[in-house]
């Protein structure tokens, strides 16, 4: 096992001779993109004309179906087939195992009579045209007995539960020392659902041929859906061929199959044809996973110099029934500031609604919405900047670890945050700036999120015309995935962009474990370049072996790669003629990377300052952004264009998170209200003005070989809670509840006389 | 039904289920996927299309309701290998991230100059009767039907503007 050690050494990456890495290149699959010729899961093209299939799902939270009257679907122009729990083919049983390696259990559908959750998959219907497909969905009658459902989150708080297999964290002795601390601040938080909305609803295309199914689906981890779709099926997962090759966003949302991938697998076998399936938006909602809503209860306790003496972040959340998912909204709390006593904890509430799950920054993107606010209150309380605040309580090692932190540039963050936002233009006194009907305001918060590297494999093959394919069963979920790779790959080769291609998204290909949690760029890309050093060692193996190349005889470790060459002093020849000559038929290697034995020595995050502006409008209670600036430390950059859309969509959903984005349950059905576009509100193009982000310079030689950090989430970590900041700077108004719509603004306004 | 469109300056002839609408009609009978499906209630505007030179959501619209009609499409934008300008800039200006939207995007920005040079007023213009400035917020308000979840607005405002020049 290698040490971090190892990584600090010079490589082809770090040492960045053609200046590959961190270019603004365009993305590598953006021309498929603009002209719509990438193929998304639903628009592969099959073998044969596919038939379509539409889902039905329930309508209750909770019970048993007593009766499904399926005659008149059946009869209905160009039906194939309507299943329901009584005549689904078999599958194994939900949570089985037939190899214990599966890295997901099965996961069948229409499993059985039981209701667990509104907008479960109750039927499903197959037929030659999607028209007839969605016109005999219509025509299916369910009859329900309904069970007495727990739906209401805030009516059961007092049901929360520790997690399993975890305890509350005491550091110190908390109760004495908020009690002793000079200045306090004890506030209750709350982030209520959110729904991921990704553009492309999960959809699937299958096909089989003979005993061997292929399916093209929307999903962020490659090998976890081939797993769970095998498993479900109860084959070996050699026979289950899965390609994900462009996915119309994830965010976590698609980190796990979903029926629509079991259905068209099981329908294609029973038709004998390819089968498509999607989900329609309003599907999704239920269907798939949400963010759950979460309660934090913050105290902060400082010296009158604002110095933390007591901190404590509470949490409760929700989750499915039978789940055990934990939005760890207090994980993050653990590493940021500084406090000798400290309490921390989450407890799970069991809920009749669709399954909670992971979503973009799960853990810190609900969880900063509360301390990044306390941290404002307490800078108030205690007459001191809110980026003051910050800095005196920056640890000098892990707050709660004690471990030395690999790198840590959140001083630097808000300090160039401060000067670029022009934060010295803020009035600290609320509601002192007026425009028009606008009261104007500027908040700030800061940002942590933590990085991880997994392991992972990669391949790579040179062909006789010197190009080289890396392939990697990886997703690009908009990330730039594909784009960081071939960097990489070509930094590490010295060859031109133009002469690298990259294949991903195929359970054929060396498996990497997906995009999620933002280790994707670290932990596929640190496998790319392992397996661009196995190729640079291969090749020149074969060159100073081979009596007809220049080369030949040298010491293979000597020889460097530039240009497309091979090159020892003065002899030369290029990878082409060398693979041509001596392996006309290529060169193909693996490698991997994995976790260096000591890299948890190490307390290591990412890191980042948001500033925001906004109006309120003193009329209506609208709250609406006028500027946000970010600034990000999170390694070395691959790619500026990519990291940079990486943060500043982050920081967009942030602006959602405190302005728009809510679910709530209807209480009658288990239902989500808002179940479209048009009533779940993500920020549209006009509510977003003047926002933009930077990097720091920055590299993590205990991360990885090439020192690089995950960006993906780091940029909604925080993002919310400045705007939050800002809206009380503007109008005084301190609200707690997310989202800070017009009603509740317009309360507070009123409530001050304004 | 039977139903004659131009798609992309080809004519198409097709023979419709009268409920299959024209997103589904260029998705799954014409092989032009370009169009995406986000939401099909045009809510999203993934599905942007251009008819006699005008966008629409192509999901709200029955096929067999364009007859005769011209349809252009992402797929009918750029002149064989070179990009339409808006598809270059996308590129340039990193306006998309997963790319779902980006057809609807594209398309929704190509009719949004062809209204804006002809005069149409939108929220965002100061005079209904006089000549329209184009600025930034003109631009915001007229893509606002495009949602783009990967949050790209930034990147798509530098792309359209880097086509349409500097604010008049």
């Amino acid at each position: 096992m290698s040490s971090v050690k190892d990584w600090a050494a010079p490589n082809p990456i770090t040492e960045n001779r053609s200046g590959l890495i961190g270019k603004s290149v365009d993305r590598y699959e953006g021309r498929l993109k603009v002209t719509g010729t990438a193929p998304y899961a639903y628009e592969v093209e099959p073998p044969a004309p596919p038939a379509y299939g539409q889902m039905v799902t329930a309508t209750i939270a909770r019970g048993r179906i007593t009766h499904i009257e399926t005659q008149a679907a059946e009869q209905s122009p160009g039906v194939l087939a309507v299943w329901t729990h009584l005549n689904v083919p078999p599958q194994a049983r939900r949570g089985e195992r037939l190899n214990p390696r599966s890295q997901r259990p099965a996961n069948p559908a229409l499993a059985s009579d039981r209701v667990e959750f509104y907008g479960q998959t109750v039927a499903f219907i197959l037929a030659d045209t999607l028209e007839n497909a969605r016109a005999a969905a219509e025509k299916v009658e369910i009859t329900y007995a309904a069970e007495t459902a727990v739906v209401d989150f805030l009516a059961s708080l007092d049901q929360g539960e520790l997690p399993p297999g975890e305890e509350d964290v005491h550091i110190g002795d908390f109760p004495k020392a908020f009690a002793a601390s000079q200045v306090t601040v004890d506030e209750t938080y709350f982030s209520p659902i959110q729904n991921h909305v990704q553009m492309e609803p999960c959809a699937t295309t299958a096909w089989w041929d003979g005993d061997k199914v292929t399916v093209h689906t929307s999903i962020q981890m490659v090998k976890g859906g081939q797993h769970a779709l095998a498993e479900t099926l109860a084959i070996p997962s050699d026979r289950v061929h899965l390609i994900t090759r462009y996915i119309g966003g994830g965010f976590g949302g698609k980190g796990q199959a979903y029926d629509d991938l079991t259905l068209a697998a099981l329908a294609a076998r029973a038709v004998g044809r390819p089968v498509k399936v999607a989900y329609t938006r309003q599907q999704m909602f239920h269907g798939t996973i949400h963010r759950p809503a979460v309660q934090m209860r913050v105290r902060l306790g400082a010296n009158a110099d604002g110095r933390l003496n007591a901190f404590a972040l509470e949490a409760i959340t929700h989750c499915a029934r039978h789940a055990t998912f934990t939005e760890h909204a207090a994980n993050f709390s653990r590493n940021l500031y500084a406090a000798p006593n400290r309490l921390t904890g989450h407890r799970l509430v069991r809920m009749d609604i669709p399954h909670a799950g992971a979503m973009r920054a799960p853990g810190e993107a609900p969880g900063m919405l509360s301390l990044e606010c306390a941290m404002d209150e307490l800078a108030e309380k205690l007459g001191l900047d809110p980026i003051e605040l910050r800095l005196r309580n920056e640890p000098d090692v892990d707050p709660e670890t004690g471990k030395p932190f690999s790198v840590r540039q959140l001083e630097q963050c808000l300090h160039e945050g401060s000067q670029r936002f022009g934060w010295s233009r803020r009035n600290p006194k609320p509601g002192q700036v007026r425009d028009g009907r606008w009261l104007v305001g500027m908040g700030m918060a800061a940002a942590i999120r933590g990085n991880f590297l997994l392991p992972a494999k990669a391949g790579l093959r040179i062909t006789a015309d010197g190009v080289l394919t890396l392939t990697q069963g990886m997703t690009d979920i908009g990330t730039g995935t594909y784009t960081i790779l071939a960097q990489i790959t070509a930094e590490t080769l010295g060859v031109p962009l133009e002469q690298v291609r990259v294949e991903l998204g195929d359970s054929d290909m060396p498996p990497a474990p997906g995009s999620g949690g933002q280790f994707g760029a670290a932990t596929a890309g640190s496998a790319a370049y392992e397996t661009g050093m196995v190729m640079r060692r291969t090749l020149a193996d074969l060159a100073t072996g081979d009596p007809r190349s220049p080369l030949y005889g040298a010491d293979p470790t000597l020889v460097s790669f530039a240009n497309g060459n091979i090159a020892l002093d003065n002899q030369t020849e290029t990878l082409a003629a060398l693979v041509a000559r001596s392996q006309p038929e290529g060169v193909y290697v693996e490698g991997s990377i994995s976790p260096a034995a000591d890299a948890r020595d190490y307390s290591q995050h990412t890191y980042g300052a948001h500033f925001a502006e906004v109006g309120v409008d003193v009329v209506t209670g609208e709250v609406r952004m006028r500027k946000m600036f970010g600034v990000f430390a999170a390694g070395r950059i691959l790619n500026g264009k990519t990291a940079r859309s990486q943060v500043t969509g982050g920081m967009i959903w942030g602006v959602g998170t405190a302005l728009t984005e809510a679910n709530t349950i209807d209480p009658r059905f288990g239902s989500f209200a808002n179940q479209d576009l048009g009533t779940y509100l993500v920020p549209v193009h006009a509510d977003i003005v003047d926002l933009d982000a930077i990097f720091l310079d920055e590299a993590d030689d205990k991360a990885n070989p090439m020192g690089i950090k995950g960006v993906g989430e780091l940029g909604i970590c925080g993002a919310g809670a400045a705007v939050a900041n800002a809206i009380y700077n503007a109008c005084g108004v301190r609200l707690r509840d997310y989202p800070m719509t017009p009603d509740k603004v317009l309360e507070g306004l009123m409530a001050k006389g304004l | 039904m039977k139903t004659t469109m131009t798609v992309n300056g080809q004519v198409r002839s097709l023979d419709l289920d009268t409920r299959t609408t024209l997103l589904d009609a260029l998705r799954e009978h014409l092989d032009l996927k370009g169009s995406k499906k986000g939401c099909d209630q045009g809510q999203c505007g993934a599905c942007t299309v251009l008819v006699n030179g005008t966008r629409i959501n192509a999901c709200l619209s029955l096929a067999v309701m364009h007859d005769g009609d011209e349809i252009l499409t992402i797929e009918g934008l750029a002149d064989g290998e070179n990009l339409h300008p808006l598809q270059q800039a996308f590129l340039t200006e990193d306006a998309f991230q997963c790319g779902y939207c980006t057809p609807g995007q594209i398309c929704s920005a190509v009719g949004m100059l062809q209204e804006v040079a002809a005069g149409l007023p939108s929220q965002e213009t100061e005079s209904l009767t006089g000549p329209i400035s184009l600025t930034d917020a003109e631009i915001r308000e007229r893509l606002s039907g495009n949602i783009c979840r990967c949050s790209a607005y930034p990147q798509i405002l530098a792309a359209v503007r880097r086509v349409a020049g500097a604010t008049q």
